[in-house]
């Protein structure tokens, strides 16, 4: 606890002032308040908190991350991180907070756009800002969620009105500068019947060091559609962790798909929840690392009423001495009968060294459920490889081949073509091959 | 001579399958081999294409008057050894197209040949795909995932007209095919068929060497070529099944 009472000391600071300076309704400042206390007894979650076994965050609490006051990134340092797709619907954060200048909203119409700053102001969208915000992801969850809440500043508030369909989906792009704690969130509110897909890419190019803590909060409503791309690409020295809150109603169908390639250590929690009867929700994703990489995905996904569906697919290729840990619980509570709920963990292990734990949970409090769920840690198989070599691919190409589809899997769900090739390429990249589809 | 096989024994698990086969393949011939169920038709089909499960215990295997065991499945294959599995694998995830350029491109780099860029190779495909009557919405799909067992023959077979191999070996590519699939399967055999190449048919019905018709049939059983004949003799084991050439075999 000692070692970081000092870190906090320096996030205290940095809070204070920032608390000081902000044009925030009193409730808000509140809520912050609070957090920061939260974070300042509980510090950063360590490996005796059952949550946090495997990932050992204690590196985070001994670098030197100080929150940015401004940032140098401009149009043209942002520009190839942007999807062709989003080019006139992407919402920038350059060190955690929104960057109007940076952002282009014109096709962005039938829906709202507010920074937070505005929103919790605005007279016709402040109450369900203040409704919404910090419900789907607790900031009493762990240290992480804490420090976002006590630093929520420019932040972006998403309101997709009733029948609303946003055509272009909407980009979420965060760049963080060399030595800072970012604190980026989102909040999107979906009313019923309305559609759209939202990405959040984290992305730096080159290999820096900081610290990205970001949450996205997703509140759908009956019969609302949205699909939900997260593709983390942090920098290899960065440290990452998210937090993804999602409720859905009635008939409304949540479709997510994180990705995960960059940053030395990354977690992303995963709270979603079932508001209603008769959701659909697919959450699923893929994480590729290798060399020293760590990365932890811890998910669950609450049946609280009946009839609802759940599908998650998560496939792992571990490289190096990678590590990676997959937690996903499938929770099916007392009176959510008719549940359907499947659950799937594979993963690949390419070198010795490399290495995952892996533990999907069902706790089913009904017996009207169907459920399915399982985990595999393997390499490739062996008929398919002696398939690929019976046609004359050599051994590394029929094994870079494999990986490959076991990566596309996930990889061919994407249906925004920009962000396919992207991580086409960087499966490819990874694997150091010339597969060229 | 293609292909000589001389007084192989082999198995799988310290199992004795092969026990003492010997077969010799010219250029143009087609060799049918029919023979009881367990008999080590497809054991002989792998140990030829190289399968790391089964283990030669002696004998020699002469592919071009060049020891073909001491080669990895890889290498055989792009000297030109194909085997049509008996049981395609599927490959999820990789798709059709890519798979085969893959494997075309490979071939032609070990030949010194030029490659084929992805458009090139469509085109190339699409010609190929004519053959087995593969419509081109295959050509996308992962390799085998959710074929038919129909389909997956077929597509066993556009493989192999894509690579030209020098040797083909059909491990009961007629079983489970329906009448039609037969004929197409057979007409991309035939079309295969030259003077310069030589194909091996596994089969257990008669009805495919009606459209294939094969110089020679040879009867395996426990292991071994217990007779061999011509065309006629298929149509003698259909009438009067394994038994007598098993006994004249003992
Ligand atoms: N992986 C294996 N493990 C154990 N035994 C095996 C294995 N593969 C084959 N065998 C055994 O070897 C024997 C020969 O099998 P093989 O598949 O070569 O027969 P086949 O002649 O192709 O039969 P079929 O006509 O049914 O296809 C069988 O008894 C079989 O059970
Ligand atoms: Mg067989």
């Amino acid at each position: 606890m000692n070692s970081q009472a000092g870190k906090e000391t320096i996030y205290t600071k940095d809070f204070l002032a920032s608390l000081e300076n902000a044009n925030q309704p009193e409730w808000l400042k509140n809520l912050r308040s609070e957090a920061f206390e939260y974070f300042t007894e509980n510090g950063f979650p360590t490996p005796r908190n059952e949550e946090w076994k495997y990932t050992n965050v204690a590196a985070i609490g001994n670098e030197d991350f100080r929150i940015a006051q401004s940032s140098d990134f401009t149009p043209e340092k942002i520009a190839p991180f942007v999807f062709n797709e989003s080019k006139e619907s992407v919402l920038v954060f350059s060190n955690g907070s929104f960057d109007r200048n940076l952002s282009n909203l014109d096709a962005i119409k039938d829906a709202t756009v507010l920074s937070f700053s505005a929103a919790a102001s605005d007279e016709k969208f402040g109450e369900i800002f203040k409704a919404k915000l910090g419900s789907l992801v607790d900031f009493e969850k762990n240290g992480f969620t804490a420090l976002n809440a006590a630093f929520i500043g420019e932040g972006v508030f998403l309101f997709i009105p009733k029948n609303a369909k946003i055509e272009s989906p909407v980009q979420f792009l965060f760049v963080s500068d060399e030595g800072k704690a970012a604190f980026p969130r989102v909040l999107v509110v979906a009313e019923s019947f309305a559609e759209a897909t939202i990405i959040e890419t984290f992305v730096r190019a080159d290999e820096t060091k900081y610290l990205t803590d970001a949450v996205i909060e997703v509140s759908l409503a009956d019969e609302a559609k949205i699909k939900h791309y997260r593709v983390q690409r942090e920098s290899h020295e960065a440290f990452h962790v998210g937090a993804s809150g999602t409720e859905v109603a009635r008939g409304s169908v949540y479709d997510a798909t994180n990705i995960t390639l960059g940053a030395r250590l990354s977690r992303h929690d995963i709270d979603f929840k079932f508001n209603s009867e008769g959701g659909e929700a697919f959450v699923d994703g893929l994480y590729l690392i290798s060399e020293d990489q760590h990365h932890d995905t811890h998910s669950v996904i609450d049946h609280r009423l009946p009839n609802c569906t759940s599908h998650q697919t998560y496939k792992g290729i571990i490289d190096g001495k990678a590590r990676a840990v997959f937690n996903g619980k499938i929770l099916v509570r007392e009176n959510a009968s008719g549940t359907d709920g499947y659950q799937s963990n594979k993963n690949l292990l390419l070198s010795n060294d490399a290495r995952v734990d892996t533990k999907p949970q069902l706790e089913i409090f009904n017996d009207d459920v169907k459920c399915a769920h399982g985990a595999t840690v393997g390499q490739l198989e062996e008929e398919e490889l002696f398939y690929l070599l019976s046609r004359g691919l050599n051994e590394s190409l029929a094994r870079n081949l494999l990986t490959y589809g076991f990566a596309e899997e996930i990889v061919n769900k994407i249906e925004i073509e920009s962000i396919k090739k992207q991580l086409d390429e960087a499966v490819l990249n990874r694997l150091n091959a010339n597969l060229e589809a | 001579m293609l292909l000589e096989i001389k007084d192989l024994h082999a198995g799988i698990e310290g199992r004795e399958i092969l026990k003492g086969l010997t077969l010799n393949v010219n250029r143009g011939e087609v060799h049918a081999i029919m023979g009881p169920n367990g008999s080590g038709k497809s054991t002989l089909a792998k140990v030829l294409a190289g399968h790391p499960g089964y283990e030669v215990i002696s004998g020699e295997v002469l592919f071009e008057g060049k020891n073909l065991l001491e080669l990895d499945p890889d290498e055989r294959a792009r000297s030109g050894v194909f085997l049509a599995f008996q049981y395609p694998v599927e490959v999820p995830g990789v798709s059709n197209s890519q798979f085969l350029r893959l494997a075309y491109n490979e071939k032609m780099k070990h030949l010194g040949e030029e490659e084929l860029d992805p458009l090139e190779f469509n085109d190339y495909l699409k010609e190929k795909a004519k053959v087995v009557e593969m419509d081109s919405s295959f050509f996308k799909r992962s390799v085998n995932e959710g074929f038919s067992g129909g389909e997956k023959k077929r597509n066993e077979i556009l493989q192999m007209a894509v690579l030209e191999p020098k040797l083909a070996i059909l491990d009961e590519t007629d079983s489970g095919l329906d009448i039609d699939a037969l004929r197409i399967v057979a007409g991309g055999v035939n079309k295969l068929r030259d003077s310069e190449k030589a194909i091996i048919l596994v089969t257990h019905y008669q009805r495919l060497l009606n459209y294939i018709t094969p110089d020679f049939v040879h009867v395996l059983a426990n292991g071994k070529i217990v007779k061999q004949g011509g065309k006629e003799l298929a149509l003698e084991l259909e009438e009067k099944g394994y038994d007598w050439v098993k006994a004249a075999g003992k």
